[in-house]
């Protein structure tokens, strides 16, 4: 075991570097480029046997990354924002293949207007492709957290790609101290990969992605891919103990934080969590029962598991980095729904969507969504969702709009 | 004048083995299915076909597959990619003693005109600039067929699509010039680039044959009749991918380490009407009175073509070229 200041990316090319995979079809993107340039050096010096290759695009290289897993070998790959949705028909495609790899996600904003900044609206499009979604919040959980991905995507109850989700900048570019494992215990975590389906070799003939034309076996066929995402919940719990066994850290599909007697409670996911216990800690120590409840399993979405978190509680805030126009947060819909049919709904939820495009979140936005959810009472119906924006960010845009020529002075705002 | 073939002297030294059952949902008299039957053939079993999007996609039809060989089907944008991390991972494989040599295979990219000439055209070239070790067959009957017949950049000029259709103010329909995809393949200098015609099947086999030594990418190019699309008689699909060839429409050639020599060079060349006005796609140009200026047009393109390659190809197909003029 070795303890290392490393950035996210480089955490990330570390657990595929542990993982020892053996085929990296790639493609620049910032901010995740440092991924593979650390892949293609490993490749180039030996430290990882196999094949890494430049591809044209994101759709060709997930299409390269399916079709390497189809044929039996370890495959690793990562891309962000524009590339994850420019490779969109190809996620769908390679998950109906039902066949494993990991892709790391570093999250960005999505043009347009083009942007730089991570929030989760590239990831969140990708959520219904049939990938399991892990989204990590530290350097650490990164490398962690490929580990655990092949793990799970190996498994022959999932045999389907996971997303591993890190936040740009926040996460990619941040260096943290991360405990890189040692080789031999990996080995021990994450044998070789030994596929469980049928591969392509001259020997056996092998139809793969044929059309399904009818609805009935179409149906079939796309329900046991979401039985098969579900049961990756059961798998994750079963890695998880085997990775605490093995290394002493301890995953769980949520984590819950100084949620003991929690009244209110914030709903994050990722890098800006961190942000959040910061403030749960603040509010703790003025003597407020709030706690922290931080989304790692998206996709399979330990439902259940949320319902026993959040059931019995006064008030439950979704911070969602993330905007779906014409409907607000997304992770709200999904917490709300996995609550909807428990008795003991806390009585106020709200909807929160901030930091977008890496917009920060400050201690007095965070004192505001404590604000609202002590002030909202029960029963008030559909209460749009709430921006997360400062004073001072309000003043720079406006500056910023009268550069451009287009003041907001005279006009609604 | 054909080349001589140094492998195949007649249909019959074609291998019996077929690597196609019949009952493959595809139109009667489709030449594209049986180009791809001659095709696989020739490479053998230990063949796994990549395939984009398109009318051959509903070969493999849940839970039929007429193939022998193995099957993935991909998108239309990214085949090149599917057979690259097949062709990788098996590489990968052999290196690591994890498949044997006798369990290696063929990667064969299976894909039409709309994914070829259009969509996976970037797919494609980078993976001819990678050097990928693969064949691809790219059956053209020059539009979006499965979708009913819709222009794409292979349509030639003057032809009737769906979405070329003919009007007043368009009297030709498809007004663009095809695409050359050989020439596009050759430019990247890739090892093997060919033209093939269902109708000439030993000069088919003998290119397939040829390329089998070779490492790399390897396009053979392939006219497929198309009864639906076109608008003729099934029956008559041979005899109209033989006139392809005789009119000098749809010239057989090939490209070793980028030098090119014609294949099949017709005695005499007939007039492109002879290929044209059996076709419903074409039948604009002859009725209600003839379009001459597009005829005209068509068979001036073709001239020129073959003036060009009496120009550049010297040798044993200079004489022969002189004496075809008509």
């Amino acid at each position: 075991m070795v303890r290392k200041m490393l950035t996210g990316n480089a955490a990330a090319a570390w657990g595929a570097r542990l993982a020892q995979v053996e085929y990296v079809p790639a493609f620049p993107i910032t901010p995740q480029t440092e991924i593979i340039e650390s892949l293609a050096g490993w490749f180039a010096d030996g430290a990882l046997t196999g094949k890494f290759v430049t591809m044209d695009s994101e759709h060709s290289m997930v299409t390269a990354a399916g079709a390497a897993a189809t044929t039996g070998v370890r495959t690793f790959t990562a891309t962000s924002s524009q590339g994850l949705i420019y490779a969109m028909e190809a996620l769908y495609t390679v998950s109906g293949w039902r066949v494993p790899f990991v892709l790391v996600n570093v999250s960005r904003g999505l043009s347009s207007p083009i942007t730089l900044g991570p929030d989760h609206n590239d990831v969140l499009a990708a959520r219904d492709a049939g990938f399991i979604q892990i989204h990590v919040e530290t350097c650490q959980e990164v490398l962690d957290s490929v580990l655990m991905a092949f793990r799970i995507a190996e498994d022959s109850r999932v045999s389907l790609p996971v997303l591993v989700n890190l936040d740009g900048f926040f996460l990619s570019f941040t260096r943290e101290p991360v405990e890189i494992p040692n080789a031999k215990l990996v080995q021990e975590f994450l044998p070789a990969f030994r596929p469980h389906h049928p591969v392509f070799k001259g020997s056996q003939s092998v139809a793969q992605g044929v059309a399904v034309l009818d609805g009935a076996a179409y149906s079939y066929f796309r329900y046991q891919m979401h039985r098969a995402v579900e049961n990756a919940l059961e798998v994750h719990e079963e890695v998880a103990e085997d990775f605490y066994r093995l290394f002493g850290r301890r995953y769980g599909a949520l984590e819950e934080y100084r949620m003991e007697d929690a009244e209110t409670v914030l709903v994050m996911a990722g890098s800006f969590s961190t942000k959040g216990k910061a403030a749960v800690n603040r509010w703790r120590d003025q003597g407020r029962k709030v706690g922290l409840v931080r989304l790692r399993l998206i996709r399979p979405q330990p439902a259940a598991e949320l319902a026993r978190l959040l059931t019995g509680r006064k008030a439950v805030g979704v911070i969602d980095q993330n905007i779906s126009p014409g409907l607000g947060g997304i992770l709200y819909q999904e917490v709300a729904g996995a609550l909807a049919s428990t008795s003991d709904r806390p009585p106020v939820m709200r909807s929160f969507v901030g930091g977008l495009g890496g917009k920060d979140i400050s201690p007095a936005e965070f004192d505001r969504v404590l604000e609202v959810l002590d002030e909202a009472k029960s029963g008030e119906g559909h209460v749009p969702c709430e921006l997360l924006f400062t004073d001072a960010e309000y003043k720079q845009v406006r500056t910023a709009l009268s550069v451009a020529g287009k003041p907001l002075e005279g006009r609604a705002s | 004048m054909k080349v001589k073939g140094e492998f195949f002297k007649s249909p019959k030294d074609i291998p019996q083995e077929e690597e196609l059952s019949s009952g493959a949902p595809l139109c009667a008299g489709c030449g594209g299915l049986t180009t791809l039957r001659l095709v696989h053939k020739v490479l053998g079993e230990k063949v796994v076909i990549v395939n984009a999007a398109g009318c051959m996609t509903l070969m493999a039809t849940y839970p039929y597959s007429p193939i022998r060989s193995s099957w993935l089907y991909t998108t239309m944008g990214s085949v090149a990619a599917g057979a690259q991390g097949i062709r990788d991972a098996l590489d990968i494989r052999r290196a690591k003693g994890e498949l044997q040599e006798q369990d290696d295979m063929k990667v064969l990219v299976l894909a039409g005109d709309g994914s070829t000439y259009d969509m996976g055209l970037s797919a494609t070239s980078a993976a001819i600039h990678r050097g990928l070790d693969f064949w691809y067959l790219c059956y053209d009957n020059e539009a979006y067929g499965n979708t009913g017949f819709q222009m794409s950049s292979s349509s030639p000029f003057a032809s009737r699509t769906t979405t070329s259709p003919i009007g007043k103010e368009e009297p030709e329909g498809t007004f663009q010039e095809k695409k050359d995809m050989f020439e596009i393949w050759r430019a990247q200098k890739p090892p093997y680039v060919a033209t093939v015609s269902s109708h000439e099947v030993v000069d088919l086999a003998e290119k397939v044959h040829r390329s089998l030594a070779m490492k790399g990418p390897k396009l053979f190019l392939a006219l497929a009749v198309c009864p639906t699309g076109w608008g003729f008689d099934p029956r008559l699909g041979d005899e109209l991918a033989h006139l392809a060839v005789r009119t000098g429409i749809w010239p057989l050639k090939e490209a070793v380490g980028g030098v090119v020599r014609h294949t099949v060079i017709p005695k005499r060349f007939l007039p492109v009407e002879e290929y044209l006005r059996p076709q419903l796609r074409f039948r604009h140009l002859f009725e209600p009175k003839p379009h001459t200026e597009a005829l005209q047009a068509i068979q001036q393109r073709v001239d020129h073509y073959w003036d060009q390659v009496r120009k550049d190809e010297g040798g044993d197909n200079q004489a022969q070229l002189k004496e075809d003029k008509h």
